[in-house]
């Protein structure tokens, strides 16, 4: 009911800003929180944190890279790949016990083990500061959804909320999606993606849709600083329709797009018998090396292992990112549960197109984002699976 | 140097199988797009005259996929050998690695792949992408920049680019010079590219730096790593049953590292344990989701080697034996090891 009604109020509230201005706006926007944005590295681009290093006016260094998307997805923002947790220090006959974790300030300062929980306490939910992500694509956010039904439901990860509650996302269309693209697949609408504010670029603005109270109240701490009229200006009369027109261009992008008529259809909750013992499998997993990248990349995967690191003065507890592809993922006191490579390989997809819909309203946790087909190294990735075991729907 | 057409290793291919002496084989899957090629295990003919291709795009070597391939048959396992990855068949198997009963080679020559990171920094989406002769021809789905960004004025439905091969080719090809080294029960072809540039001239290049740049450079690459491990997991000299990195039991298991000086030392160990084995293949750096150029870890220490011992190829025989497994007159002094690494630098 309230979300109709901020949907329908967030209408008048587009904006614009000229493209040459983004820099100018990056310094506001960091003012009001922690900003990453994605840029162009050796590597591809990754997000960085913004760092407002300026050149001549109104030119900064840190340019927002125009590639499709990240190598990495924007997860480790919630859910880095390594954080520590807590520190064990034997002290006589006690032992000292400190929370280390960084997931209030989410700095590289560990000395904050005095912080309390977000959760319960008032004071510090005004100390912690935003997290501003800008430009993430309609996959990547369809993605947190992904994330927040594992991170938030009971029982509920507290790392993961304190940052994802704090962080503020600022999504934005994909002028130049890949070959390797196929968000489509999963219903995902690149030219208009979710988020708290909603962005789209053509050559010469970007436009700004708010799409929640949290876009909305930080788009008006943003008004609360001076000189931001000059940078974000109302949208005009022909405005609407150039966005409008923007979009169903992305659309007719998306539509060409070589993998667009990838099927979900075959998969989904209850099709468990359907693939599990596929004569499939073992053609498709046989070169896989179970390097884990395509885990690792993906936006949706979301295990972990938790491990005790002995410093010689202390013992650290930390968590980091695990791969179903490993040979000791989820190793117990009877052993691994998936001996073979093609048992691993298979839950990795048999999680992605059957099990989560399974357990989660039909949700597939995979977004069509094409990471996985891009890093690789031996090019197997969902899509063939899909068409493999699908039946080879969208040739 | 020649090239070998895809039709001659299909149909050796199915000769072979119908004849019952293999009944599987490793060779190169065609996969969504034309670049899209997987290294692949053919168990019937049917697919192997559908699916195998032999082009540019074909990235991976094949021979450490016999560790595991020759314990699944009775039969022989048909292996296409191409120069750079017949020394890696060597060191696999002076290594006992496979049972050398167990597989029917053969040799096949190459014309270079392509470096599939490089190729898709520099083209837009891509539709097609073929090579003809020494010219790359990239179509993308639509009109790029050279940034890749879209271009606004020009919304073709497509739009071709051109490319010298020699710009997307892969960091081995471009120093290749290689032939067939394995013994191969038979031979389509051989050699490999010509080289067009030297084998230790990116290694000079970082030798010259002086330290406190060299480290950066390095800390600079390591902190891309994400600890994947396929840089290790696809290598040839990488062959432990069981990584201690990955051995809860090890004490020195580690999924991701720690801080950033544990990332430094995955690698730095990592090419020392293969120094003296490392085929130079390339394959660590063509794996690398994050296109670290860990080859040249494995360079430097080649060129040492080189240096300290004599010249040495690992995988250039089966029964050679490492210097760094060995003592001869020959080997240089540890009190002039420094001295005689810093005067190579300059050269
Ligand atoms: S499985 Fe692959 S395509 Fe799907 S979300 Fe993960 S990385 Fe993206
Ligand atoms: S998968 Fe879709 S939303 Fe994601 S980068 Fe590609 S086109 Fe954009
Ligand atoms: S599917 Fe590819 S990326 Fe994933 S573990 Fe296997 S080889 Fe690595
Ligand atoms: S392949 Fe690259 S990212 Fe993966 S572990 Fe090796 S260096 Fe790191």
């Amino acid at each position: 009911m309230t979300s109709e009604k901020t949907k329908t109020e967030a209408k008048t509230k587009m904006l614009k800003i000229s493209l040459e201005k983004t820099g100018l706006l990056f310094e506001k926007l960091s003012a009001a929180g922690k900003l990453y944005i994605p840029v162009d590295g050796a590597a591809g681009a990754s997000f960085e944190k913004w760092d407002g290093k300026a050149g001549e006016a109104n030119k900064f260094e840190m340019k927002m890279s125009s590639a499709h998307n990240t190598v990495k997805s924007a997860k480790d923002v919630f859910f880095p790949q390594t954080e520590d947790l807590m520190r064990f220090r034997v002290n006589g006959k006690k032992i000292e016990v400190t929370d280390c974790s960084d997931y209030l300030n989410n700095s590289n300062n560990s000395n904050n083990s005095d912080v309390a929980r977000a959760d319960n306490s008032a004071q510090n939910e005004k100390t912690a500061n935003n997290i501003i992500l800008f430009g993430v694509r309609a996959c990547d956010v369809k993605s947190f959804e992904v994330l927040d039904r594992v991170f938030l439901s009971e029982p509920c990860d507290t790392y993961y909320k304190a940052r994802r509650e704090r962080t503020v996302i600022f999504s934005m269309a994909c002028a130049a999606p890949r070959e390797t693209c196929f968000c489509t697949s999963f219903g995902i609408d690149p030219s208009c993606p979710e988020g708290d504010v909603s962005c789209i670029a053509d050559g010469k603005y970007i436009y700004f849709e708010i799409k929640s109270e949290k876009g909305e109240r930080l788009m008006s701490s943003l008004s609360d600083m001076s000189d931001i009229s000059d940078i974000l200006e109302s949208i005009g009369d022909s405005d609407p329709e150039s966005v409008a027109s923007r979009r169903r261009e992305i659309k007719r992008r998306a539509e060409r797009l070589p993998l667009s008529g990838v099927s979900t259809e075959p998969f989904g909750a209850g099709t468990t018998g359907r693939y599990f013992s596929s004569p499939a499998w073992e053609e498709l997993s046989a070169t896989c090396l179970g390097c884990g990248a395509c885990t690792f990349v993906c936006p949706t995967c979301q295990c972990y292992d938790i491990k005790d690191f002995d410093t010689g003065e202390s013992v650290v507890r930390y968590r980091c990112w695990d791969s179903c592809m490993y040979s000791d993922f989820t190793k117990m006191s009877a052993g691994q549960p998936r001996l073979t490579r093609l048992e691993r390989f298979r839950q990795r997809f048999m999680h992605k197109l059957v099990y989560f819909p399974e357990n989660n309203d039909g949700l597939f946790s995979c977004v069509g984002c094409g990471r996985c087909l891009a890093s690789c190294p031996v090019n197997m990735n969902i899509v063939k699976v899909m068409k493999k075991l699908g039946g080879g729907a969208g040739d | 140097m020649q090239r070998t057409d895809r039709d001659a290793l299909v149909r050796r291919a199915v000769s072979l199988m119908n004849d019952g002496v293999c009944d599987r084989v490793l060779a190169w899957r065609r996969g969504e797009f034309s670049s899209d090629v997987s290294p692949g295990v053919f168990t019937d003919t049917e697919s192997v005259e559908k699916e195998l291709v032999r082009n540019f795009f074909c990235g991976a070597n094949l021979s450490k996929y016999l560790i595991s391939e020759t314990e699944k048959t009775e039969k022989k396992v048909l292996i296409f050998l191409r120069p750079c990855d017949s020394y890696s068949f060597n060191r696999l198997l002076s290594e006992h690695k496979f049972n050398r009963e167990k597989v029917y080679a053969v040799a096949v020559g190459c014309d270079g792949t392509a470096d599939i990171g490089k190729l898709k920094r520099k083209c837009g989406a891509l539709s097609d992408i073929k090579r003809r002769g020494d010219k790359i021809i990239a179509e993308s789905l639509y009109e790029t920049n050279e940034e890749n960004e879209e271009n606004e004025e020009n919304e073709a439905n497509g739009a071709e680019r051109v490319f010298d091969l020699e710009d997307v080719l892969s960091e081995r090809c471009l120093s290749c010079n290689l032939k067939n080294r394995a013994d191969c029960d038979e031979i389509i072809s051989d050699g490999g590219r010509d080289a067009v540039s030297e084998r230790f001239f990116e290694v000079r290049r970082i030798e010259n730096m002086s330290s406190e740049e060299r480290y950066e450079f390095w800390r600079g690459e390591f902190s891309r790593c994400i600890r994947c491990n396929a840089c290790r997991d696809v290598c040839p000299a990488c062959t432990c049953e069981k990584c201690v990195f990955s051995n809860p039991s090890s004490g020195v298991e580690n999924k991701a590292a720690a801080n950033s000086f544990e990332e430094s030392m995955f690698h730095i160990i990592r090419a020392f344990h293969v120094a003296g084995r490392c085929t130079d293949c390339g394959e660590c750096s063509r794996v690398c989701p994050q296109s670290i150029p860990l080859h040249l870890l494995n360079r430097k220490l080649i060129k040492d080697i080189n240096i300290l011992y004599g010249e040495y190829k690992s995988g250039e025989s089966v029964s050679q034996i490492s210097p760094l497994n060995s003592w001869t007159e020959n080997d240089a002094d540890p009190s002039e090891v420094a001295e005689l690494l810093e005067r190579s630098r300059s050269k």
